[in-house]
């Protein structure tokens, strides 16, 4: 039993996907987060023994317009998806690698790698992968299709969001292409250990959404070099999770049959980065604002910022009133925070009259 | 965000109560408000699932979609909603108003009153955007009829939700933003997107905001919990009761919009604000003529000469709305002080009656001294105006720190605003003792660049549109871009 099973207890272990991993990237600065993903905590249920559930449901109807659509494109043999991707013609194999339980994913790994190897032109659907995290490596279930042709592999992902005229919502088709660069970030790695050149994987990803306001598929190109770069450079910024659990007294563990006072005293052992956006992507963030109440960071990184960077509010409201003398570091935010305070007051006065 | 902003923000942590960042009303709200609570179905590209809509706060007007895949289902739902809305909107196409132009010399008529309407959230001008989209070039005859007031209804949404893009209008508000712009709470900016808990950090305060929490969402989204538990089983078994169940969870919504609208009924109007709401005015007329004489669709995407137009527009909209706050209310001058593009100070000398003769003719040249103990980030020459007197340009003549006290001394020269003769007309020249602040923001009007007429649009820019949809292409990944044009064929579905 490693440290991190230690860490995890009794629980299965959660497996990384491309979401996970973008939020991780999103906030790397989070010791917390790094050190429960991973060890494979539930932090669904983590969140709710320590008395701070979230609700991160997926309703019915998206899910299931979601699958329809990827069912359409992938019915008949992947007709539709070879037509929408333009590859009809081509002598294009499609295999399903297919989901499997948790003994077998090494299995499955290598016949990913030999395939995407050998592959002259195919569809590989379900590939497993694996990707370097904090030290650590992580399996990928990514809900992708590997298109190669031409000796060139190219990520190819299915969703159901529309783009109507053109143009799609664009805090969906970011994460999206987050999750591509993900992929891209992979499979690059995996060509690497084969001895194979990387740049094999492309680095535009075609993402084949619902046109307009009917179920009629496009594809579109979306350059994610930007994203890889932004990706890369974060998971190799994200602290070495071993050293952190490491450096963990003996005896700490997120095992969910322990009590709730011995969870929380437990999280207080790894420090967190609250922010406002870890509201939409983290299971465990409404314990982490609760933590975080009265904080500067908890009103989010532009406020932050604003007050000079000055961590607690009643040290910037301190500062502001002149009842607390600011540092030397502190001498330029203290001025300012002066200076508004001054400014404020003296408008509402003014208003008010 | 402003440090003033950020600074209220933190005393509303520490007082538990939203703090104002705002002495007065920056957008205009109508006697006759039309407020709009939609709901989408999840999943679905833009499909409506139910809507309460009205005039009347105690008789919101229920429309639901029981089945949303249902083509013919939503195009009643929208065939509804467009007898409200078109209804209400041609209300206000009866009096009208005469404006004076070219400085008096001419008048042009104008609508006397123009429609509002408000919805919950910025998720809520989306979701308007996209069913006008979706039902504007729907045809009434051929071989899937809608009724008339679908594509009418789409023209108008269009209408409104493009003119919720520009800075200060009020045709089409939301009520976050509406509150956002006034009060600051003590929570991040991504929590105050829910109505809810914004209006309860206002009213009440933190503790009440907390509660409300998991309460109803404002939508257009649904909780994702309420379509799995209650609202799936409704549909699937077309239980009767589901149009009840959804008014009840969008009526808090709806009551909290119309408590919204009083809150800021109670802020006393800035003084531009009824200029922009003749601006919404002449927008309105406008469009309403346009329709009125069977005018086309709104295109898909904009040309590049119209949109480097609309561009234009919304650049300009969004200076001379940022003047116009800073200039009616002193919190938000305020942030221009702080940033050093505003000083305030006291006049301590002046010569009013100075006229420079060095010019062919003699013309009224007063002098100011202002001093001041902020910071003076402006240069000499640099012009200058004061909010108390818009039509009035002060100059920088020089600026020199006072030995010993951190205060510095500006002296302007002014110009404008005193009337035609050379002696300054009574109380136009700021007096000895008067308190005054001076800032590089202006009000002025500038021109906008020529842009080339459409048949000219240059080639860097496509070239001159051509007006036919090409056949959609098929067999190959297309970029995420589409070429412009201003075509406005039939939608495909």
């Amino acid at each position: 039993m490693t440290r991190l099973d230690e860490l995890r207890g009794s629980g299965k272990a959660k497996r990384h996907n491309a979401r996970t991993i973008a939020a991780l990237t999103g906030n790397p600065g989070c010791n917390r987060r790094a050190v429960l993903d991973t060890a494979g905590v539930d932090k669904l249920r983590l969140a709710e023994a320590v008395g701070f559930p979230g609700s991160f449901g997926q309703s019915r109807f998206a899910l299931s317009r979601g699958n329809a659509f990827e069912a359409m494109l992938k019915a008949d043999d992947c007709a539709l998806l070879r037509s929408v991707l333009g590859a009809g013609d081509a002598q294009l194999d499609y295999q399903d690698l297919g989901a499997d339980s948790d003994d077998t994913l090494s299995d499955r790994h290598s016949r990913t790698a030999a395939l995407l190897a050998a592959a002259e032109a195919a569809l590989i659907d379900h590939p497993l992968l694996t990707l370097q995290v904090g030290g650590q490596t992580v399996y990928l279930e990514p809900d992708l299709v590997a298109y190669a042709h031409q000796g060139r592999l190219q990520v190819v992902e299915i969703k159901s969001f529309a783009i109507v005229d053109g143009q799609a919502d664009s805090a969906k088709v970011s994460a999206a292409a987050v999750q591509a660069a993900t992929y891209v970030l992979a499979l690059r790695q995996l060509l690497e250990r084969l001895g194979m050149d990387p740049l094999l994987v492309d680095h535009e990803v075609v993402l084949v959404c619902p046109e307009n306001f009917a179920m009629t598929p496009v594809a579109v190109r979306v350059d994610v070099r930007k994203q890889l770069a932004t990706l890369r450079r974060q998971l190799s910024r994200l602290a070495s999770v071993g050293a952190i659990v490491d450096a963990l007294p003996a005896g700490v563990t997120f095992d969910l049959n322990r009590s709730p006072e011995e969870l929380v005293a437990a999280l207080g052992h790894v420090e967190p980065r609250y922010a406002p956006e870890c509201l939409s992507t983290c299971e465990l963030s409404m314990f982490c604002r609760h933590e975080a109440a009265g904080t500067t960071g908890a009103l989010g990184r532009p406020v932050r910022e604003a007050l000079g960077g000055i961590p607690t509010v009643g040290e910037v409201l301190a500062l502001a009133s002149g009842s607390q003398a600011p540092t030397p570091e502190q001498e330029e935010a203290a001025a300012l925070l002066r200076q508004a305070l001054r400014l404020r007051s003296e408008a509402l006065a003014e208003g008010a009259s | 965000m402003s440090t003033l902003t950020a600074l209220a923000r933190a005393q509303a942590v520490a007082t538990g109560r939203a703090q104002p960042i705002a002495t007065v009303r920056h957008l205009h709200v109508h006697d006759h408000p039309m407020v709009l609570v939609p709901l989408a179905m999840a999943g679905e590209a833009n499909a409506p699932l139910a809507a309460l809509a009205g005039t009347d706060p105690a008789a919101p007007r229920l429309l639901v979609v029981t089945q949303p895949r249902d083509r013919d289902e939503r195009f009643r739902f929208a065939d509804h909603l467009g007898r409200i809305l078109i209804s209400y909107v041609d209300s206000f196409a009866d009096l009208t108003e005469d404006v004076p132009v070219d400085r008096g010399k001419d008048v042009r008529t104008r609508y006397a009153d123009a429609p509002q309407l408000w919805v919950p959230n910025p998720g809520g001008e989306d979701f308007l955007r996209l069913l006008g989209r979706s039902t504007r070039f729907r045809a009434v005859d051929g071989e899937h009829p809608v009724p008339a007031t679908v594509p009418l209804l789409g023209r108008w949404l269009t209408f409104l939700a493009n003119s919720a893009e520009v800075p200060g209008s009020s045709l089409l508000l939301n009520a976050v933003q509406a509150l956002g712009t006034h009060w600051a709470t003590g929570q991040s900016s991504a929590e105050d997107a829910q109505l809810g808990v914004l209006l309860a950090w206002i009213e009440e305060g933190a503790a009440a905001a907390r509660a409300v929490e998991n309460g109803p969402v404002a939508g257009p989204a649904t909780d994702p919990e309420f379509d799995n538990r209650v609202l799936a089983p409704l549909i699937e078994r077309q239980a009767p009761e589901l149009p009840e169940v959804l008014r009840e969870l969008m009526l808090p919504t709806w009551e909290r919009m119309w408590r919204v609208l009083g809150l800021l009924r109670r802020l006393p109007a800035g003084e531009r604000v009824a200029q922009r709401w003749g601006g919404d005015k002449d927008a309105y007329t406008a469009f309403a003529r346009y329709v009125a004489e069977g005018g086309a669709p709104q295109p898909r995407r904009d040309g590049a000469v119209a949109a480097a137009a609309r561009l234009q527009r919304l650049e300009s909209a969004a200076a001379r709305y940022a003047v116009q706050r800073a200039f009616d209310d002193p919190l938000i001058l305020a942030e221009y002080r702080l940033a050093g593009a505003a000083f305030a100070g006291t006049v301590t000398l002046a010569a009013p009656d100075r006229i420079d003769d060095s010019g062919k003719r003699p013309v009224l040249r007063p002098r100011i001294m202002v001093r001041t103990s902020e910071t003076v980030r402006v240069e000499p020459g640099t012009s200058l105006t004061s909010p108390s007197r818009p039509g009035q340009k002060a100059r920088v003549v020089s600026v020199s720190p006072v030995a010993g006290s951190g205060e510095f001394d500006v002296l302007l020269e002014l110009s404008g605003g005193m009337g035609r003769k050379l002696v300054a007309e009574p109380g136009s020249v700021p007096a000895v003792g008067e308190r005054v602040v001076l800032t590089t923001l202006s009000e002025e009007f500038r021109r906008s660049g020529a842009l080339p007429d459409v048949s000219e649009t240059p080639w860097t820019h496509g070239g001159p549109p051509v007006f036919e949809e090409p056949a959609p292409a098929r067999g190959g990944p297309a970029g995420l871009v589409s070429t412009p044009g201003g075509s406005a064929g039939q939608p495909d579905e």
